[in-house]
């Protein structure tokens, strides 16, 4: 599995959000897109599920080119899920059902599987006993691991986590980011959006400063927050320290 | 200046409504009739309608063009209009019996015109839920149509019940009008006993017969509307 953005561009309106973005991820690689709000991490990974039609450029999974103008995107978003910062979670339905719906109706599962599926993962994030409350009933942080088993039950190759900790009070993303650690060593790639610098810093192979629509650096963790070449990484990471964000 | 007996005599005569009442009674049952068959009719047609129109494939845009131009023409003339025009126009161009009845071309006028009514209400509910639940159900690699199946629709029927509930008392209320092309039901039994006995008790009957029904399912319509106030406003602000 490799995933490749070759000039990619996205614009909304009158505002340029990706601006000719290139990128290459490897199988089983964990890599982290760091940048002030705007700077298109969101975008990049709603392009990546065809969320959004990129306007210019191609993104490929394995050597194919996912992002041909009229493709069914269907049989695409089976292999790579997303985990959004508002959770999404069906609201009028059980987490049993929310992780099930996509296993029965998409993959043809039979209910007794798909309840399998769903009672394996949701033990092994500790949200067994969640299983029939409804996602009103949840804390952010439960609802956000849900989501999490949700888009993880469908056994992609690639999870996309954008911002997921972005909407959680400060004491419940630690058990949104502890999922995330286990995740890691299961050689799923993830491509992950966010603000949490210590976060990225520990569990990426890769990080990718986003500017501007564009990667202006990008490198091994310790390269980018202890010796940032680019003066834009530098600032950005100048006034993250000085909220305490790092 | 009219005098107060003579209002009360003619409007509120005990024993014309005492003799009245039961025949009143007795022709409302097909009122309800009417209400019972037209109203799962009206709501699969509302239903589709709405899906139509809220579909987002492109090479369904004329299906859409057409559905817009149904529920513009069907809400934008009077209800009584369509049952002249149906009710008395479709068996008149010779039809044999059982098809050429006022009764169920009326009725038909009726599925018609609220079908278009109610599926302006169902569209506000599908256009309510939150676009964001799309992009998840979509994520999860459901297609456009189960998604609307399995995620929108039904948060979307949930939402609308309140309006829709005040759109079947009007339908209650509106069923009268298939009295004018024939049918003997409520308003035109009292329009008979009126005529019999000179005296407008009988609509005062059949009024009282309408709100029996219908101030229940208002009151039931205003309870749901405060339920539903009441849990979107703890729960929708994340």
């Amino acid at each position: 599995m490799k995933l490749q953005l070759i000039d990619v561009h996205k614009s909304f309106a009158e505002r340029k959000v990706l601006a000719g973005l290139d990128l290459e991820v490897n199988a089983g690689e964990v890599v982290s897109f760091i940048g002030s709000s705007g700077s298109g991490k969101t975008t990049l990974l709603r392009c990546v599920n065809l969320l959004e039609p990129v306007d210019v450029g191609a993104i490929f999974l394995d050597g194919d080119e996912i992002s041909q103008v009229g493709r069914d995107p269907d049989p695409i978003r089976r292999r790579i899920g997303i985990v959004f910062q508002s959770f999404n979670l069906f609201p009028h339905m059980s987490v049993r059902r929310n992780i099930t719906l996509a296993l029965t109706e998409v993959l043809n599962k039979s209910t007794q599987e798909a309840d399998e599926t769903a009672h394996a993962l949701l033990k092994r994030f500790n949200l067994n006993e969640k299983i029939d409350a409804y996602p009103d009933q949840l804390s952010g942080g439960q609802q956000q691991r849900v989501a999490i088993v949700r888009a993880l039950a469908m056994n992609p190759e690639v999870l996309l986590l954008d911002e997921i900790t972005s909407a959680l009070d400060p004491e419940l993303v630690g058990e949104v980011l502890d999922v995330v650690r286990e995740l890691k060593g299961s050689g799923i790639t993830m491509l992950i959006a966010t603000h949490e610098m210590n976060f990225a810093r520990e569990i990426s192979d890769r990080v990718c400063f986003l500017d501007s629509g564009q990667i202006a650096e990008q490198g091994q963790p310790e390269q980018i927050f202890n010796n940032p070449i680019d003066e834009r990484t530098k600032q950005f990471l100048r006034r993250v320290q000085a909220v305490g964000r790092t | 200046m009219p005098r107060w007996d003579r209002v009360k005599e003619s409007f509120f005569n005990g024993e014309r409504l005492i003799d009245s009442f039961p025949r009143l009674l007795d022709a409302f049952v097909l009122d309800i009739k009417i209400f019972a068959w037209s109203t799962p009719a009206i709501i699969a047609l509302a239903l589709v309608l709405a899906i139509a129109r809220s579909s987002r494939n492109p090479a369904l845009f004329p299906i859409r063009i057409f559905v817009i131009g149904y529920i513009d023409i069907m809400r934008g003339v009077p209800v009584i209009l369509w049952i002249y025009l149906i009710g008395f126009g479709v068996p008149g161009v010779g039809l044999e019996r059982p098809f050429n009845s006022p009764l169920l071309w009326g009725s038909v006028a009726l599925v018609l015109t609220y079908g278009a009514y109610i599926a302006e209400v169902f569209r506000a509910g599908i256009d309510s839920v939150h676009e964001s639940q799309r992009a998840a159900s979509r994520s999860l690699g459901l297609s456009n149509w189960q998604t609307m199946r399995f995620v929108i629709l039904p948060q979307a029927i949930r939402r609308v019940v309140p309006p829709l509930m005040n759109d079947l008392v009007s339908l209650q209320k509106d069923v009268a009008l298939v009295s004018l092309i024939g049918p003997i039901e409520i308003l035109r039994q009292a329009n008979i006993d009126k005529a019999k006995f000179a005296n407008f008790t009988p609509y005062i009957g059949a009024a009282i017969i309408f709100l029996m029904i219908t101030i229940p399912l208002t009151r039931t319509t205003d309870y749901l509307l405060a339920r539903e106030r009441k849990r979107t406003s703890a729960t929708r602000v994340r």
